[in-house]
């Protein structure tokens, strides 16, 4: 996994059991959800027993990491220090499952270029442990 | 369906001194608005036997929370037998609509619910806001863990995400967004106790720097110091007090969708759909019999929801409802947030609209009066996965 040199200063999240999984899946380049194996719905955040059909029978699986852009807004405020603006944050659905969303970042393509319900793929930024999914424009 | 909240009134209200970077205790502005809506309502400290805040006295973003219950019953010697206090609510209004419940079910008398921020004087001491202490190995917890990764640090960029789903099923324009603060900031200028109260015009509000697009700052409320308290007591005894005691008619709490603010099901419409609704299930009240509206604004887009969810328009006809203003002016249809709201007259946190309620249906705003003596009032509060509404009316 490349590291861009550029990177702005994130603050990370905090790991715990039912969220190391996905901060972590991008060492690979993949994107996992918890998934429930008796009805197949994705969760998110992740819960010991699914939402859908109270199963418990859950296991982490790998998604294509295409997914849609939903909404997005281009932040101006300098909230964090480090964290250089304007920069797009997102709402995206992963082609998986209807409402299986993200709060994300759109890299790699200038706010005015961003349509609603324009595909998109993952990629990640490292820091330390974490693997950071943000998206960009799928290539047609 | 018996309507418990209807046992209950409105007997008084209070309010410090609102204003920016006050540098006062924040337990004083507290105490300052509990004692004038004790005295409002024509009560003595005695009288009092429950209590109720919103989000009680948590660790927050830097003045998000100036006292809590035990430090109010403490400092005014009360002798409760009902109190509450929390984040856990339906919105900032649910510690009111709480309260309500308890008067109605005999658990106390004359509640005396609160509201206290400091924000405007914390964020001045630099504190990073989000609960971080701003330092390198800082690390998100909660909801939080997954938005400030990404720099959607604030509840304008989560508001900003529904903003721009909204315009972009609906059409919704900022021209049309900016009549919410052209209206707040023209009804600011005739309450003496707004923040800002200099007149806006569409051309300013267009000159003014983005935020997180589409909101620029105008769209964003403003952080004060100030306090804010209402007295909730039994009908039968609010008869008999100073004023004509304001009937609770109906209230809202549902919120059937997700509890987050990314995870909702619908992008365009947040926990108020669900509230609104409840709340007219509640009653044979209709939205045209609504005299005056305060609607929460932390963001101007929250108020359009509101107006959306209350049934004063239809799903994604609030752009239209409040284009060119007329509509909501204070001479209009449906007199809109008539004391300036969060954007123009400080962020109160969903009480200074219940406040406001109450000044009009007792007829005491001055200036900024609707006319024609207005009977029912909505009070509303909340964003996000956080909403509760309140029907209120002059006997
Ligand atoms: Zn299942």
């Amino acid at each position: 996994m490349l590291t861009m040199p550029d990177k702005p200063f994130r603050i990370l999240p905090r790991l715990n059991a039912d969220n190391e999984f996905f901060w972590t899946s991008g060492a690979d380049g993949k994107l996992r959800f918890r998934r429930c194996q008796d009805c197949g719905y994705y969760i998110h955040p992740a819960t010991p027993i699914c939402p859908e059909c109270l199963s418990k029978r859950i296991e982490t699986e790998v998604v294509s990491g295409r997914a849609t852009l939903l909404t997005f807004t281009e932040n101006h405020q300098p909230w964090i220090p480090g964290f250089p603006t304007p920069y797009v944050i997102a709402i995206v659905e992963m082609v998986e499952q209807e409402g299986l969303r993200l709060t994300t970042n759109i890299v790699g393509v200038p706010a005015e270029e961003l349509v609603i319900g324009m595909p998109l793929r993952v990629k990640f930024e490292s820091y330390d442990d974490v693997f950071i999914p943000l998206f960009e424009p799928e290539l047609q | 369906m018996e309507v418990a909240e209807r046992s209950a009134a409105i007997s008084g209200i209070g309010q410090s001194d609102v204003g920016r970077r006050l540098g006062r205790n924040p337990m004083e502005l507290t105490l300052d608005s509990c004692l004038a809506a004790i005295e409002d309502a024509g009560l003595t400290r005695d009288d009092i036997d429950g209590l109720a805040t919103y989000p009680g006295n948590l660790i927050a973003a830097p003045g998000f929370s100036a006292a809590g219950v035990t430090e109010v019953q403490d400092a005014l010697r009360l002798n409760l037998n009902w109190f509450s206090g929390g984040p856990e609510a339906p919105g900032q209004l649910g510690s009111v609509i709480d309260a309500c419940m308890a008067v109605a079910c005999g658990l106390a008398n004359h509640v005396l619910c609160f509201r206290s921020v400091w924000e405007s004087t914390a964020q001045q001491k630099g504190v990073v806001p989000g609960g971080g202490s701003g330092g390198g190995n800082y690390r998100a917890s909660g909801f939080m863990s997954w938005t400030l990764p990404f720099g959607a640090a604030s509840a304008a960029n989560w508001i900003a995400l529904f903003a721009q789903r909204h315009f972009y099923e609906y059409g919704t324009t900022r021209e049309q967004l900016a009549q919410i603060a052209l209206n707040a900031r023209h009804n600011a200028g005739l309450n003496p106790k707004a923040i800002y109260r200099d007149p806006m015009t569409l051309d300013d509000y267009f000159a003014a720097r983005m935020i997180s697009t589409p909101f620029c700052l105008y769209d964003c409320d403003v952080p004060v110091d100030g306090s804010t308290a209402v007295i909730v007591s039994r009908w039968e005894l609010a008869r008999d007090l100073r004023r004509p005691p304001i009937r609770v008619e109906a209230v809202g709490t549902a919120l059937h969708g997700r509890p987050s603010w990314d995870q909702f099901d619908d992008l365009t419409t947040m926990a108020c759909r669900d509230a609104g609704p409840m709340m007219w299930s509640r009653t044979d009240l209709k939205p045209a019999d609504v005299d005056v509206a305060q609607l929460y604004d932390g963001f101007s887009f929250i108020t359009l929801a509101w107006l959306e969810a209350l049934g004063f328009c239809g799903k994604g006809e609030s752009g239209a409802f409040v284009e060119g203003g007329k509509c909501i002016a204070l001479d209009g249809e449906l007199p809109l947030n008539t004391g300036g709201g969060q954007l123009s007259a400080g962020r109160l946190h969903g009480y200074g609209f219940l406040h406001e309620a109450c000044t009009q249906l007792w007829g005491e705003g001055g200036e900024r009066q609707v006319a024609g003596s207005p009977l029912l009032a909505v009070a509303a509060a909340g964003g996000g996965p956080l909403a509760g509404c309140m029907l209120l009316s002059r006997s």
